[in-house]
């Protein structure tokens, strides 16, 4: 299909070889797309990271409610992506949400603000939408992780004097190195492919603010009519996700 | 000092943690009950004057087939008979390919593995297309029986995935007696090995029914009526409309909530297993 000249406006549907693939190499919304995408994956799965072993390190502490509050964090999880989207563009509404209330009641904010209104901002609120629900997937993981450290190893290494932040360094981090990976993998897989709350959220606007790929994809094909486009589109992403799942599992393994 | 402080941060985190994962879903729950008042009203009222069940009810009890009560109704079943059917299908075909996986030996198992592994992996958007023309061939566009079977193609290698793992941590041995005794290999797997699996099949199961409760890009593509709608496509539709009814996209969010929320509450424990089998061997 992607080889073809695929528009449901005309009734047929000429081969073209390798055209629809060198029309979109050469239109910069591709490339602006790409782009965003990046920006979404990168920032989304460091958060993600960084949150989630804040998360785990507390987790793996003894404490009362521990128990509950490993319950609690499974509940974003759990939330389904377009009940998350629906939630988190209610908070952010310009006129009543309740991110602009707690703000302006709290004194930070002076007006009330149309966060998905500009596409710089937009993008953002996205992504926080997708932090919130994705942290604890991270923070399991990497929580399972920690657990198998065995615990004479902080032992010894508090006998020797090392404090707290050298024994993170020294004995937690390459430690968990294998789940850290195994987060980074599956979440950047996950955030370069992210549709669904960008079609509740945002629509890919304001603009193209928030127009990932595989939302530029789907305008392509579902809204433009253009199915061989799409379909070219959609193979380009399939071909970079197999060559960043590649990438990964070389990573992965000599630290096995 | 020291002896106090550390316990004192740990709390703290910890309230910090549980207030930044409830409030944004208690702020959904408490504006599908607050009356339409409270909820347009600037300053904003936190706490409801008093209690609005009025949009549950219309969910459950409205008749008009125009109104988005009716359509909600009809897309909380859909799901759920979509879910069921894309289940057992997924798992009768799975469980079956698993067991090829973790006992058989044929060539090209190693490869044949990845290339499950990489279709889970490749975006919907790749094959959305395909799938789209596909089920227009089978006249099985805009039915729940049509996405279910393409839930399947997704879920299966879930399936796979999963239970050939459980499969590989059952020893041998226990299927080899059976087998010795007189039993075919089915008959085996049926009664000497699912039964010995019965966790590995409740979580895999359980996620099953979160995949296909969950999907959006497919039902959104794959259906245009009330017959076959799925709960995340009325909830878009509905919050993308011209005029929004933020009372009732609220209620909806809620209502498609409640299954996944509290099957991953209950099960917790099975929940975790799993996730940490599917992530240690991808």
């Amino acid at each position: 299909m992607s080889l073809h000249e695929w528009n449901l406006t005309m009734p047929r549907h000429p081969f073209v070889g390798l055209a629809n693939y060198a029309q979109i190499l050469a239109t910069p919304s591709f490339w602006q797309a790409i782009g965003r995408t990046l920006y979404f994956t990168l920032v989304s799965t460091g958060l993600e990271l960084l949150l989630g072993l804040a998360i785990a390190l507390l987790l793996n502490r003894p404490f009362r409610g521990r128990g509950l509050l490993r319950a609690l964090v499974l509940l974003p999880w759990a939330l389904p992506t377009v009940v998350n989207g629906i939630m988190w563009r209610w908070i952010d509404n310009p006129d009543y949400g309740a991110l602009n209330a707690l703000l302006t009641q709290a004194g930070l904010l002076h007006a009330y603000r149309n966060w998905l209104g500009s596409p710089w901002s937009a993008l953002n609120m996205v992504i926080l939408a997708d932090v919130w629900k994705m942290t604890p997937l991270a923070a399991l993981l990497l929580l399972a992780g920690l657990q198998t450290i065995p615990r004479e190893l902080y032992e010894s290494a508090a006998i020797d004097g090392a404090g707290g932040w050298r024994q993170f360094l020294g004995i937690t981090l390459p430690l968990l190195r294998t789940s850290i990976l195994i987060v980074l993998v599956a979440r950047t897989i996950e955030a370069f492919k992210v549709f669904d709350i960008i079609y509740i959220m945002t629509r890919g606007g304001p603009g193209d603010g928030t127009m990932t790929i595989a939302y530029y994809a789907y305008t392509q094909a579902f809204s433009s009519l253009l199915f061989g486009k799409g379909a070219a589109i959609s193979y380009l992403i399939a071909l970079f996700i197999l060559l960043l799942s590649v990438g990964y599992v070389r990573l992965l393994r000599p630290a096995q | 000092m020291r002896k106090l402080l550390a316990p004192l941060l740990t709390y703290l985190a910890a309230a910090a943690v549980a207030v930044w994962i409830l409030a944004p879903f208690a702020w959904l729950l408490i504006s599908s009950l607050s009356p339409n008042v409270d909820l347009l009203s600037r300053p904003l009222h936190w706490i409801p004057r008093h209690l609005d069940f009025s949009r549950y009810v219309t969910i459950f009890t409205s008749s008009d087939p125009v109104s988005s009560g009716y359509t909600f109704r009809r897309a909380l079943v859909n799901s759920s008979v979509v879910a069921f059917l894309s289940t057992l299908l997924s798992m009768a075909v799975g469980i079956l390919a698993a067991y090829a996986f973790a006992r058989l030996r044929f060539r090209g198992k190693g490869s044949l593995r990845l290339l499950f592994l990489a279709t889970y992996m490749l975006p919907p958007i790749a094959l959305v297309v395909a799938m789209y023309f596909i089920l227009g061939q089978l006249h099985l566009r805009d039915t729940v029986w049509g996405l279910a079977l393409v839930y399947s193609s997704f879920i299966t290698p879930y399936v796979i995935w999963l239970m050939s793992g459980y499969f590989e941590a059952i020893p041998a041995e226990i299927e080899e007696a059976s087998l010795v005794d007189g039993c075919t290999r089915l008959g085996s797997l049926v009664r000497v090995l699912l039964p010995l699996a019965v966790p590995g099949l409740v979580t895999t199961a359980i996620f099953s029914v979160l995949l296909a409760w969950d999907e959006f890009l497919y039902a959104l593509i794959m259906t245009s009526s009330v017959a076959a709608k799925t709960l995340p496509v009325a909830i878009a539709e509905f919050s993308g409309q011209y005029m929004v009814d933020y009372g009732m996209m609220t209620a909806g969010g809620v209502l498609a909530a409640i299954p996944p929320v509290l099957i991953s509450f209950l099960l917790q424990r099975y929940i975790i297993s799993g996730l940490l089998t599917g992530a240690v061997k991808g």
